[in-house]
């Protein structure tokens, strides 16, 4: 009889506890490796900045998010987090319902498919990172410099992305609506915008490491909070012991908002995966 | 053969003519359809029956020609005109039973739509049970088979009451024995409903076994044009009455049933065998032909 083999070739099938251990295995080697590391740098020199232990960390830790700043009277942690968040919120919100209703009747409308596509695809290609001199001249260093950086660097993605799926529609369903008496306005905003919906989730999915990597350069150029600000204003005094758990505590925040609006797709569209073909 | 044409028949086609670019795909159809009639298309394969009823769908825009339904002239696809497709006709993101509703909302409005919600669920419903689907109403359409989808996609254009119902390969992607029982069912609401029926399809012995009126469009035919012409569009070749014996699918096995298939086979899927096209079988009591108007592309004629 064949034997299914557990890990090598292309017919293998890892069973589920093996699966759980291999998943699991880089991550104990990462931190493992880290440890020993730090180990090893700190028996040789207590004082040494780079590789923090984790009791070091969890100090600065407490210190940053729950103990009330001695200046400000805030919780560091807690405010550079509502800053950023708030700002990714803007930037990534507008661009999302500005690129929908672009990219929807782009991607529908024929007359505003040969206006806006050329100039659309010739801005997405811009990369927003330089041009954010730009929009600090223009828009200001303040809030609304670091919001339109987000805004405009995930736009034109989502705007193309949604155009797109928008004309995968099939022609006969847009044929189908209007026979059920659906009016062209009908057509793009009760038949197209519904079912363009959960795309529109998933292209914010993949636009949010973008948009963490604006709103980090921008709040490290010109800030007065936020978590990117915090990295780099601590960056000069070497602390790794603040930076290692703020850059875990983005990379959390990032995993929880992907995993939502995961969720959401399955809950809210639960046709959505399945219905492709 | 009719001489003189109704253009208040149901559906009027005159003098129509499709191209794209140089190539001509329809060649003077000319075609009167009356209510209640359910009328099936054949063809050899790319000889334009699906454009046929895209045409008239309103999908397309004719080369040149007239279509009429109702005695006025078509335009953009609107619920007069009904569609049932191979795939793609239900929208995914709807219920079943949203789907059935959806053009009884799409007409009311939302404000309508919400006042009258009881009397269209309560249509939408009736229509469901018609197609014994009245416990799959709750389910998305990727939730069921390929019969039953297209069973939600009859009823979702029936509840509009079109004045004619287009029909392209609908039952071209099932499995036979679906395709059958498909079949039957079909002719059952038509029994029911007499709605008019123009219904595509490649399948021979579907089309004789569902149609009370068979077309035979095909581009395998002889005119003055002369013999080396070879850029004929397709012509209708053979309109006539079937006879209707059974909603059973037996028939299809009778001596009958196997000589229509054979003459329609000869008719229009025979490149060797070329009628003139004064000598074609219009039987059909509403058929009729118009020969006289010049061809499309006057210049092409002369490279003959």
């Amino acid at each position: 009889m064949r034997k299914t083999p557990q890990f090598l070739g292309i017919f293998a099938r890892p069973s589920r506890p093996l699966s759980l251990v291999l998943g699991l295995l880089p991550f104990v080697l990462l931190v493992g490796g880290y440890l020993i590391v730090s180990h090893i740098r700190l028996e040789a020199n207590p004082r040494d900045k780079l590789t923090p232990s984790i009791s070091k960390m969890a100090k600065s830790v407490k210190l940053m998010a729950f103990t009330k700043d001695r200046r400000t009277g805030q919780y560091l942690m807690l405010t550079d987090t509502l800053s950023s968040l708030r700002r990714m919120a803007l930037g990534l919100g507008l661009a999302a319902l500005v690129g929908l209703l672009l990219g929807m009747n782009m991607g529908i409308l024929p007359g505003a498919g040969v206006t806006l596509v050329p100039v659309i695809t010739f801005l997405s290609i811009i990369p927003p990172l330089a041009v954010l001199p730009v929009l600090f001249i223009v828009f200001g260093v303040g809030e609304l410099g670091k919001v339109m950086l987000i805004f405009l660097g995930s736009l034109f993605v989502i705007t193309r992305d949604i155009c797109d799926a928008t004309q995968r529609i099939p022609r006969e369903q847009i044929v189908k609506a209007l026979t059920l008496g659906s009016s062209q306005f009908q057509v793009i905003y009760q038949v197209v915008l519904p079912q363009i919906m959960p795309r529109l989730l998933v292209t914010i999915r993949l636009c949010l490491g973008a948009a963490w990597l604006f709103l980090i350069a921008s709040e490290a150029i010109a800030s007065t909070d936020g978590l990117g600000y915090r990295i780099f204003l601590v960056r000069r005094y070497l602390s790794m012991d603040v930076i290692i758990p703020y850059v875990l505590w983005i990379t959390l925040l990032g995993f929880i908002m992907d995993a939502l609006l995961r969720l959401t797709i399955k809950w809210r569209y639960p046709w959505y995966a399945v219905s492709g073909e | 053969m009719n001489d003189k044409p109704n253009r208040d028949n149901l559906l009027f086609i005159e003098n129509l003519y499709k191209a794209y670019g140089a190539k001509v795909v329809l060649d003077d159809i000319d075609l009167s359809v009356k209510g209640g009639e359910l009328c099936t298309v054949v063809g050899p394969s790319g000889c334009g029956k699906s454009t046929l009823l895209r045409l008239i769908l309103g999908q397309e825009e004719p080369t040149k020609g007239d279509i009429l339904i109702g005695g006025k002239q078509v335009g953009y696809p609107s619920p007069e005109r009904g569609i049932v497709y191979q795939k793609y006709t239900l929208f995914p993101h709807l219920s079943v039973l949203e789907n059935v509703i959806l053009g009884k909302n799409l007409t009311a409005g939302p404000i309508e739509g919400f006042r009258r919600r009881k009397e269209f669920r309560d249509e939408a419903l009736f229509f469901l049970e018609k197609m014994r689907l009245t416990e799959h109403g709750g389910k998305y359409p990727h939730e069921l088979s390929g019969g039953m989808q297209q069973r939600v996609a009859l009823a979702q254009s029936l509840i509009m009451k079109p004045y004619i119902l287009l029909m392209d390969e609908p039952f071209g992607a099932l499995d036979p024995g679906t395709r059958e029982h498909l079949q039957i069912f079909l002719l059952e609401l038509w029994e029911e409903f007499r709605m008019t029926v123009f219904f595509v399809t490649h399948d021979l012995e579907e089309a004789v076994f569902l149609g009370t009126r068979i077309l035979v469009l095909s581009q395998y035919y002889s005119d003055d044009r002369g013999e080396g012409y070879s850029d004929r569009g397709a012509r209708i070749v053979a309109d006539y009455p079937l006879p209707r014996q059974a909603t059973s699918t037996v028939v299809k096995e009778t001596a009958e049933f196997g000589r229509l298939i054979q003459q329609i086979r000869l008719d229009g899927f025979d490149p060797t065998y070329r009628q003139h096209v004064t000598k074609f079988n219009l039987r059909h009591e509403d058929s009729f032909q118009t020969l006289d108007v010049e061809p499309l592309f006057p210049s092409s004629t002369d490279a003959t």
